[in-house]
């Protein structure tokens, strides 16, 4: 019966793949975190029997976070800097994924092309173009000071907070877009002209109906950047440096080059994961929640 | 002089009157969402133009024009991109890691996505679900996970070149798969039972009338893989094993921590260019070995659509 193993072969090499190189790694990280440390070498010696696990050092990051912690600012500061950009993001992102979606008439073809374009430039050529604009001697500065916005050239490179939330802004937002898009794109215009005829103002109309249903777009883009955002360590780093703008995935990354406890950076690191995921199961009851409410707004 | 007025239908509203007349209006055009967005593409690409101005910059300034030159490429004996070894070392490594990683994951990926369609029964499901975690796992996440995996586990695989393609690649397969998966959904499976009805073998119904319908798909996927290998940052950095691994967006940012040069802003440029160009052909071929099967506009959703959970 060579025809029911036809399929299943044809995924095996890429489930061996990931099971090797992303499953087990994942396990690798669990050994390494609940393992010990070599007391001479003070290198990290896995165990990977779960039965012996050592939480010890879960404990010892968990209380690091914890209010009174010397995490507890980085902990607070990652999850503020991320719930602002993403509030940023949503708010730029929206009406351009709206407009596009409904409005662009002929331009359509190449809004979308122009928004989708940051999506092929290297994030790191993106970060480095505004860490050129924003040097003391940079075009922001001479055209906030040409336009007596500020007195004096501001070092905005030193440690500033909007400087990483305006990077991160920057950053991630065509990711929010193309979802928005998506979900606007595929509305049926005449949902709306029966929301009109039915006597609902623009606004109401928006409210009630385009809103609700691109709920899914806006969930699902949201996801897709917030989680990536909580891990960023780069972006603080180029556009800052200073440990007041430091986020968690600035620990991890320090834990690991340079610090001499990578134990303590792969517990942080399960943490994060731990978090994460529960992130992304709230998300996906909300998704499933509004793909329902869509479905009952659609038959109506 | 006697001025003389202008007869005048009806006195011109106010300008409040008629910014509430757009509002109101149900179907006019909205003229200030038009002006945003036009007004954030404008924000989200000028910057990067401006890093490729500075990149022909004639004085070592990133911030200050001087006059154009093409000595950041190769006229600097010392540190333009052709002189100087790191940041050719840098373009030759990230060009080496694309490549490879296009090469290893399209077939696997483009197999995975078929086997993924097809496959209905024990074990399929938790597939699907291993395939879509790489999508949303956090780059640090991996990047640790693959370090620590390299130290511990496969110890045979030391960090550098062939554990960069490693990681590369456990990205990029479920890129291929959500790409090719959407064309075999859009396809259907009508060609193939057709053909299964004119006598063809499960393996001659693939390769001569699904792996053509797919060739779009391929290609387009192949693109997109080169890009964001080309592209990545974090998981290059976290297994490469420093000096020859480095890859162009490691320089940059290793660059743009110390005092940079307008080389870095050409290494960027170089590097954004050939991405671009790779994206484009990828495009056009999508577009035109689908043509006459949709709308315009729709390859550029579906290869946006990559980044698309829903």
């Amino acid at each position: 019966m060579y025809r029911r193993w036809l399929w299943p072969s044809f995924a095996l090499p890429g489930v061996l793949w990931l099971v090797l190189l992303f499953v087990v790694p994942f396990y690798a990280v669990l050994g390494v975190a609940f393992g010990t440390v070599d007391p001479i070498l003070f290198q990290p010696v896995p165990i990977w029997n779960p039965l012996e696990w050592n939480v010890g050092w879960l404990n010892e990051v968990l209380g690091r976070l914890a209010p009174g912690g010397i995490w507890f600012d980085v902990g607070i500061r990652t999850i503020v800097y991320v719930l602002v950009s993403l509030a940023l993001c949503l708010l730029i992102g929206y009406p351009v994924a709206y407009f596009t979606a409904r409005h662009a008439g002929r331009w359509k073809g190449v809004i979308l092309i122009l928004i989708i374009l940051p999506l092929w430039i290297s994030y790191m050529m993106r970060m480095l173009a505004w860490v050129n604009l924003l040097q003391t001697d940079g075009y922001v500065n001479d055209f906030l000071t040409f336009t007596h916005v500020l007195s004096q050239p501001r070092d905005w490179l030193g440690g500033s907070a909007s400087t990483v939330i305006l990077a991160l802004v920057y950053g991630y937002i065509p990711y929010l877009i193309l979802p928005l898009f998506a979900s606007l794109d595929r509305i049926e215009r005449s949902h709306l002209e029966a929301a009109r005829d039915l006597g609902a103002s623009p606004w109401s109309a928006f409210r009630t109906v385009t809103l609700p249903l691109s709920k899914t777009g806006i969930l699902g883009g949201a996801v897709l950047i917030t989680l990536p955002m909580f891990g960023d360590y780069f972006t603080p780093n180029i556009v800052s440096g200073a440990p007041s703008t430091s986020m968690i995935g600035n620990q991890i990354d320090l834990y690991f080059h340079g610090g001499p406890q990578p134990t303590i950076g792969a517990a942080l690191t399960i943490v994060l994961a731990a978090f994460l995921t529960i992130l992304m199961l709230y998300y996906m009851r909300s998704i499933h929640r509004a793909q329902r409410e869509a479905g009952t707004v659609g038959a109506l | 002089m006697t001025a003389v007025a202008e007869p005048r239908a009806r006195p011109q509203p106010s300008t409040l009157t008629r910014l509430r007349g757009w509002f109101r209006n149900p179907w006019g055009k909205p003229r200030f969402l038009a002006v945003f967005t036009w007004a954030y593409i404008l924000w989200s690409i000028v910057p990067v133009l401006i890093a490729v101005q500075f990149s022909f910059n004639a004085t070592r300034s990133r911030t200050v024009w001087d006059s154009f030159s093409t000595r950041w490429y190769w006229g600097d004996p010392v540190d333009s991109v052709w002189h100087d070894e790191s940041l050719r070392h840098a373009l030759v490594q990230s060009f080496k890691l694309a490549g490879a990683t296009v090469l290893i994951a399209v077939p696997i990926g483009v197999l995975l996505a078929l086997g993924l369609a097809r496959w209905r029964g024990r074990g399929s499901g938790t597939s699907n679900f291993i395939m879509l975690f790489p999508l949303v796992t956090p780059e640090i996440v991996m990047g640790v996970a693959l370090l620590l995996v390299f130290s511990h586990v496969f110890t045979f695989v030391h960090t550098g070149t062939v554990a960069q393609i490693l990681g590369h690649v456990t990205f990029s397969i479920s890129f291929v798969v959500v790409i090719v998966r959407g064309r075999l959904f859009s396809i259907g499976r009508q060609y193939e039972e057709a053909a299964a009805d004119l006598g063809a073998s499960p393996f001659v119904a693939l390769t001569r009338v699904l792996l053509p319908l797919l060739a779009p798909a391929i290609i387009a996927s192949a693109a997109v893989v080169f890009a964001i290998s080309a592209d990545d940052f974090v998981i290059s950095q976290w297994l490469s094993s420093g000096g020859s691994t480095d890859t162009v967006p490691i320089q940059i940012y290793a660059a743009t921590r110390a005092a940079p040069l307008p080389s870095v802003n050409a290494i960027a440029t170089i590097m954004m260019v050939s991405t671009l160009l790779i994206v484009t052909v990828g495009f056009l071929a999508w577009r035109f070995l689908t043509r006459g099967e949709r709308r315009a506009g729709t390859a550029a959703e579906d290869m946006g659509g990559a980044f698309n959970l829903n």
